[in-house]
């Protein structure tokens, strides 16, 4: 990479060419403070005016975030021309902000006020009207308030590079302009996946989770057996909440908090996962030997990509595992196995889902499966819970999850939280019943990895079985395209739908770098990685590492279920699939 | 989609076809059609989204942007009333309010049986005949509140004619 002489204040540095001038400045020890750019500046549409500076012989001043720097450039961020500009911007940006700092929801992860306080902003210095505010609560997932709004677009431009399907834009102009949905309607009237990565990326609390604290904190109130599961990904992140390192494992930390916050019993979802794998498994090879539904066969763990296959690829329906997700199994087993065997009336047990979704709440609000959970937390509101309760994460000990009928769990189990996981966890149980043998090479790692799409071949006693693995909607679609014209070579692809898979669920904790000080320049490319060595560590970690081998399951299915695909089995365990949504139902 | 006619789904794939070889087809597309049909719902965006691969929630926002592109039909007749600075200043604001006021609607909006449509445009460049109302293109000069009901009694005179 060719290197530019450039000056910033007066001291002349070396560069990489092609970067921005925020990025270089950055590199050289400065601070621009910027709301609208992030990632690389693929993102930013310089719509914030925030990052202003001085550039000799520029017409006025400049937006660094997309202003690439050349050869012999003199920057100039300190002045008192540049430094007032910055403050008005993000002064004029407030004038049109509901500033309800105190009790809103992002307080603590909010971007705007941390430039705020870089900027120094003054006080009510520009007053007058605002723009009428929608406020959208109507989708179980997510919620958006134009009012907290700053217009930066960063959200726009997530949905369209991770999912492909731009359910946000600018509506409107001047004044008038919002970040919407088209006719400014709800998630819940739109084809939206509610999959959170827009609220991944909101720099203000414009576009949150939709909170269910309220319901837990009633269950517990009216005095039901509280269970409470946490998804594999979270415990690869929520340490993250109590300002440890990205790469964290929390898992320890996270149990003893959950035990001291008063739970009737904490679960591990990777026993569901285990299920799940013993159930997705099991219909792989009836697909495969006895052709009872068309390959390849497709997983169906992603709330997210359930929502995408129902809006856009409905032919493909056949083709989608009929498993709900791990969770949601568990749900169900818990209000009837571990209900009957502990003589519980199931109506007065309360399932918490702690998960690194915000679509898990849409899912549990399915008609198709109405009653296996009651609420549904991301990984922010467990962090919530535990700030509140006035626990010190620091000092918590390290404790296991409650081992009660559910409580076994296997490597296998832990990897479903990372892009490939569902994939290996799942070829560890079909290979040893096509064959009868373990597979001898645990780990898949031809499906490991952030790559877009990944694919393997299989060796199964001399035949070829063909897998592919991908996450993020964007690159499901060619995948999805082949399946529907009938061209695809694959017998089974793992689709998630947050790219990189649940360790960068919509749900996790935010990975704003302005906020995170002590986290590398490179941040953003790196953190999903960081999250999922987590997993892959805890998984090599475990003695044992496929779904068949785990006890608690097997007890589960001779005293309960049956075997795999029994009838209770298919009522308890499976779902289906809604080929008829309108992604714009008339209003 | 089921319910666009089919001859406007062919002629609007034929509209998308002209501009094919644009790198930036949108706002012709979108122009040919609003000069077509005089206005583009959101059915429209959808097929033009499918054939272009232009995300329908961009295209909702050019629409949005421009006032030139509607998203509900026009009336028969669209009366533009000038509030640019010399018909404001020569009393526009009162004649716009007539014609809301006889006509029921509101800037924006077309009457119910279709025969009007009010809209506010921002100095159509005849100061010097202010305040300026303009009629299908064409341009009535210093209109006065009070002849607001006549140049609207003249037209329903002149569609009961034909």
């Amino acid at each position: 990479m060719a290197l530019v002489n450039i000056k910033i204040d007066g001291q002349a540095f070396q560069v990489e060419e092609g970067l921005t001038i925020l990025e270089a400045a950055k590199k050289c020890g400065f601070n621009i403070p910027s709301l609208c750019a992030f990632n690389h500046g693929k993102c930013s549409l310089a719509s914030c005016r925030v990052c202003l500076v001085e550039v000799k012989g520029a017409r006025g001043l400049c937006a660094s975030c997309v202003y690439p720097v050349s050869e012999g450039m003199e920057i100039t961020i300190s002045s008192q021309k540049a430094t007032e500009a910055r403050r008005a911007s993000v002064e004029l940006i407030l004038s049109n902000h509901e500033k309800n700092c105190l009790q809103c929801p992002k307080n603590g992860h909010c971007e705007l006020l941390k430039v705020a306080e870089m900027v120094g902003a003054r006080d009510q210095k520009y007053v007058g009207d605002m723009t009428k505010a929608t406020v959208d609560e109507l989708a179980p997932g997510l919620i958006r308030n134009t009012a907290k709004c700053i217009l930066c677009g960063r959200c726009i431009e997530r949905c369209k590079e991770a999912q492909g399907i731009s359910i946000l834009g600018f509506e409107n102009r001047g004044f008038e302009t919002i970040v919407a949905p088209i006719q400014n309607r709800s998630f819940a009237e739109s084809p939206c996946l509610q999959c959170g990565q827009c609220v991944n990326v909101c720099p203000t609390g414009a576009l949150m989770e939709h909170s269910e604290i309220d319901k837990v904190d009633a269950a517990f109130k009216a005095g039901k057996y509280v269970i409470v599961q946490t998804a594999p990904a979270v415990r690869s992140a929520i340490a993250e909440e109590f300002g440890e390192k990205i790469g964290t494992p929390g898992t320890g930390k996270m149990v003893a908090a959950l035990h001291r916050l008063g739970f009737y019993r904490v679960f591990d979802t990777n026993f569901g996962a285990d299920l799940t794998i013993m159930e997705e498994a099991h219909e792989l090879l009836e697909r495969i030997t006895k052709k009872t539904a068309p390959l390849p066969q497709i997983t169906s763990c992603s709330p997210g990509w359930i929502n995408y296959l129902e809006y856009f690829y409905p032919e493909v329906i056949p083709h989608v595992s009929t498993c709900k997700s791990p969770h949601m199994m568990m749900g169900a087993i818990i209000k009837t196995y571990f209900a009957k065997l502990h003589n519980i009336d199931p109506k007065d047990i309360f399932n918490v889902s702690i998960m690194p979704c915000t679509a898990k709440k849409y899912e549990r609000s399915r008609s198709q499966m109405p009653n296996d959970i009651d609420a549904v937390l991301t990984t922010r509101e467990l962090a919530k819970l535990i700030k509140r309760a006035g626990i010190n994460w620091q000092r918590l000990p390290e404790e296991e999850f409650d081992n009660d009928l559910l409580g076994e769990y296997t490597g296998a189990g832990v990897i479903f939280g990372v892009t490939g996981g569902v994939m290996e966890a799942a070829l560890r149980t079909a290979y040893y019943w096509l064959t009868g043998k373990e597979f001898e090479k645990i780990e898949f790692h031809e499906v490991r990895g952030l790559e877009a799409v990944k694919e393997a071949d299989i060796n199964v006693e001399g035949t070829i079985v063909k897998v592919a693995v991908t996450s993020g909607m964007k690159n499901a679609k060619p995948l999805l395209d082949a399946v529907k014209a009938g061209k695809s070579p694959y017998a089974f692809i793992e689709i998630m739908c947050c790219p990189g898979g649940c360790i960068n669920g919509g749900g996790q904790p935010y990975v704003h770098p302005t906020l995170l000080p002590n986290e590398d320049d490179d941040i953003l490319d790196t953190y999903r990685a960081k999250r999922a060595s987590v997993l892959y560590k805890e998984d090599e970690k475990q003695v044992i590492r496929q779904s068949h081998n785990n006890e608690d399951i097997k007890r589960l299915y001779k005293e309960f279920l049956g075997k795999p695909g029994s009838e209770l089995a298919e009522e308890l365990l499976h779902t289906s699939y809604d080929a008829h949504r309108e992604r714009f139902p008339k209003k | 989609m089921a319910h666009l006619q089919e001859s406007a789904v062919k002629q609007i794939k034929e509209i998308v076809e002209r501009y094919k070889n644009e790198t930036t087809p949108l706002m012709m597309i979108l122009e040919d059609i609003q000069k077509e049909y005089g206005y583009i719902p959101l059915e429209v965006q959808e097929l033009v989204s499918d054939l272009t691969g232009i995300p329908v929630s961009e295209i909702y926002g050019v629409v949005t942007f421009y006032s030139f592109f509607s998203l509900t039909p026009k009336g028969k007749y669209v009366i533009g009333v000038c509030l640019g600075t010399a018909c404001y200043v020569k009393g526009s604001q009162l004649v716009l309010d007539k014609f809301g006021e006889l006509l029921h609607i509101q800037p924006g909006e077309t009457s119910e049986d279709g025969l009007f449509t009010l809209d506010v445009l921002r100095c159509v460049g005849a100061c010097a005949i202010a305040p300026a109302v303009t009629i299908n293109g064409k341009v009535y000069p210093q209109v006065k509140v009070d002849g607001v009901a006549k140049i609207i009694s003249d037209i329903k005179a002149q569609e009961a004619a034909q």
